[in-house]
């Protein structure tokens, strides 16, 4: 499934885990302006609890969506302000 | 229908008479009351003090105590550190005794693992007490490290410093211990005690003594 969003990045953490795929998409996010998504690619089994709760406790960006593929983990956040 | 009409004007009069006969106290108390624009300015002057005292405390705070410098208990401590930097808080990390190690840029690389005193290594104690079991142990942790992708110190420690985790080295055991602060990563602080990590711990919404 595709997204209904327009990706401006895309974070490849697979392999990473606990806390890298948090800490580098804080660093990642870091770099977009308002309004942009960034696609994060996780292996991590934790990404999905991890960056949801991130995202729910940080300033300024907001968990579109996250998908559970077969072996990768997607997650998509877009940065509010 | 048309009777209605005329009804339900005069239905409306009382009410505006009562609106009217409210107007002359309203005018009263607005004699000592403060002008709209002193009202306008004081809401300004609040909302203000608010949006400064909102940014202010806006950023979490957290300190921790870090106290262990073996390998396992390295990273508890590095961990959420970074991950709380990830929250955006401001971030504190205190290392006193061997939590020094961490800070120590060769020494950081070398943590070990004891083999002794924890009951869940595959062995009993009298084994693990042996000469090199230490070393062993420690390989083995290192291996699994590997396999697992899982960050290392050296990498959790300078992410941390790049998002701006501040790292600071107790002098009481830098000097008890014989560290020299130079062999320490850069960033890392030095000079500080006990009253400046308690003062850590007032300011900080989170405190941990790893």
């Amino acid at each position: 499934m595709s997204a209904e969003f327009d990706i401006t990045e895309t974070l490849d953490v697979k392999g990473a885990s606990c806390p890298m795929p948090v800490v580098k998409t804080k660093t990642a996010i870091d770099e977009l302006v308002a309004g942009e998504i960034l696609e994060v690619l996780a292996t991590d089994p934790g990404s999905m609890s991890d960056i949801d709760g991130w995202a729910a406790g940080t300033e300024g960006v907001e968990l579109v969506d996250q998908e559970e593929g077969d072996d990768v983990y997607k997650h998509y956040v877009r940065k509010t302000e | 229908m048309r009777t209605d009409t005329p009804d339900a004007a005069t239905d409306d009069t009382p009410s505006d008479n009562a609106a009217t006969d409210d107007t002359p106290s309203e005018d009263a108390a607005t004699d000592n009351a403060p002008s709209r624009a002193e009202l306008a300015a004081r809401v300004d002057e609040l909302e203000d003090a608010l949006a400064a005292a909102t940014t202010d405390d806006d950023a979490k705070r957290i300190s921790i105590i870090a106290t262990k410098g073996t390998l396992d208990m390295a990273y508890p401590p590095l961990i959420l550190a970074s991950t709380a930097a990830a929250f955006g808080y401001e971030v504190t990390v205190f290392h006193t005794f061997w939590a020094l190690d961490i800070l120590h840029e060769e020494r950081s690389k070398n943590l070990k693992l004891s083999s002794v005193g924890n009951p869940n290594m595959p062995m009993p104690n009298a084994v693990a007490a042996l000469p090199g079991m230490d070393r062993v142990t420690t390989k083995m942790m290192e291996k699994k490290i590997e396999d697992n992708d899982t960050a290392s110190i050296e990498e959790l420690l300078e992410t941390s410093l790049d998002m701006g985790v501040e790292f600071q080295a107790c002098q009481m055991t830098i000097d008890l211990m014989d560290y020299d602060e130079d062999d320490f990563y850069d960033g890392v602080t030095v000079g500080v005690g006990a009253a400046t990590a308690l003062q850590d711990m007032v300011d900080a919404d989170i405190q941990l003594l790893v």
